[in-house]
């Protein structure tokens, strides 16, 4: 189901204008999760401009992200598919209830040389 | 030369060598780190998303300080450089969020990003100088064989960050070419370690940092540097099987400063 109101959304949050892509896919290319993602960078492109936005909400490739900027850095068009990924999964883990990452789910990922930064990182992306 | 510096979270913590070694190091080329006061954690990673603003407050009142202070300000860690330097560049060039935040700080003075930002490799070339560093050797590395791990965060997105080329980076290169090192070339050098993704999916961590390893050791390197702590517990968790060390500890060790003699 196409909503206008969080296409608008997604396009006003992340700043990208998925009309300028040319589909030539290197930021799919480019990607260090590609092989775990369901939906890859130049799909949340192509599904964002087409108003098909609820599969990518479902969508487990949000998680996948590593936000490593590699697709935006090599975009010949300059489009950024990094930043539709992290305005889409804003719009699930802004959610009431959806957060990702939660206090709980810390202690089993702690040992004795995990930076802090893994976490604050981790809860920056996965939670709100 | 007095400069304002914030170490960050992990600094404090984790990765205290990685600090310790930079004050150390910046002291015997002739530059004091002054800690900001009361600075709070960037959040490791920064929120693309131009509707978010308190998490990107902290970055704000870091970049404050030292602007009250008319200092430039120096971060070591990759990822808080990431975070507060494209903070201050959303500061400048994105007025309707500039805007949000000085009205939501409500100081007197508002900020718009005026606050020059240094990582600690931009300080060692940009202000004090490989040249100049090269004469304070002390120490040679001679002979060692030493691959520069870049990973994402220090380069990308390279419009903001303008810290090397993103593709073909040469300021550690040059750093452990001052040491008298000598610098291993290879193509994972400036791809991500998996980051954060950890918590999500180790096997990608995993995946991705093996290969940074083994691509680095097929180049010939004996030792991989960083920048960031993160970075390094990926690469050391996953199995690297050569050391994986912080750039400022082969500098402090170059510079003859490794042993703290106050101790």
């Amino acid at each position: 189901m196409n909503n206008p109101y969080l296409q608008e959304e997604l396009l006003r949050m992340s700043g990208v204008d998925p009309k300028k892509c040319m589909a030539c896919g290197k930021c799919s290319a480019s990607c260090p999760a590609y092989d775990e993602m369901e939906y890859h960078p130049h799909q949340f492109v192509s599904m964002v401009k087409n108003g098909d936005i609820e599969p990518l909400m479902k969508s487990e490739s949000l998680y996948r992200c590593l936000t490593c900027f590699a697709c935006a850095e090599r975009c010949p068009r300059g489009v950024e598919p990094a930043k539709l990924v992290e305005a889409v999964r804003l719009a699930v883990i802004r959610q009431q209830g959806a957060n990702r990452l939660k206090a709980q789910d810390v202690p089993a990922l702690l040992d004795e040389e995990i930076p802090q930064q893994a976490l604050v990182s981790a809860f920056r992306k996965y939670a709100k | 030369m007095k400069v304002s510096y914030f170490p960050g979270c992990t600094l404090k913590n984790k990765a205290k060598a990685l600090d310790e070694y930079a004050r150390r190091s910046a002291e015997a080329l002739g530059v004091t780190l002054e800690e900001i006061e009361n600075w709070q954690c960037c959040g490791g990673v920064f929120t693309t998303a131009r509707d978010e603003v308190a998490t990107k407050l902290s970055s704000v009142r870091i970049l404050k300080a030292a602007q009250e202070k008319e200092q430039p300000l120096v971060t070591v860690c990759s990822a808080c450089h990431n975070v507060v330097k494209q903070t201050n560049h959303a500061m400048q060039t994105d007025r309707e969020f500039a805007d949000k935040v000085n009205r939501y700080m409500a100081e007197e003075a508002p900020y718009n990003g005026e606050t020059e930002i240094y990582h600690y490799l931009e300080l060692l070339r940009d202000v004090i100088g490989f040249d100049a560093l090269k004469e304070k050797v002390v120490n040679p590395l001679k002979g060692k064989k030493i691959a520069a791990y870049y990973g994402c965060l220090l380069l990308r997105p390279s419009g903001v960050m303008k810290m090397d080329d993103p593709e073909n980076p040469s300021i550690i290169e040059d750093l452990i070419r001052a040491l008298g090192a000598e610098p291993v070339i290879y193509a994972n050098r400036n791809e991500c370690c998996g980051g954060y993704i950890l918590a999500e999916s180790p096997a990608l961590a995993k995946k991705n940092s093996n290969a940074v390893v083994e691509n680095a050791k097929a180049a010939g390197a004996e030792m991989i540097i960083t920048a960031c702590p993160l970075c390094r517990y990926n690469l050391v968790k996953n199995g690297a099987d050569i050391p994986v060390v912080y750039f400022t500890e082969l500098l402090a060790e170059a510079l003859g400063v490794k042993e703290d003699t106050n101790e």
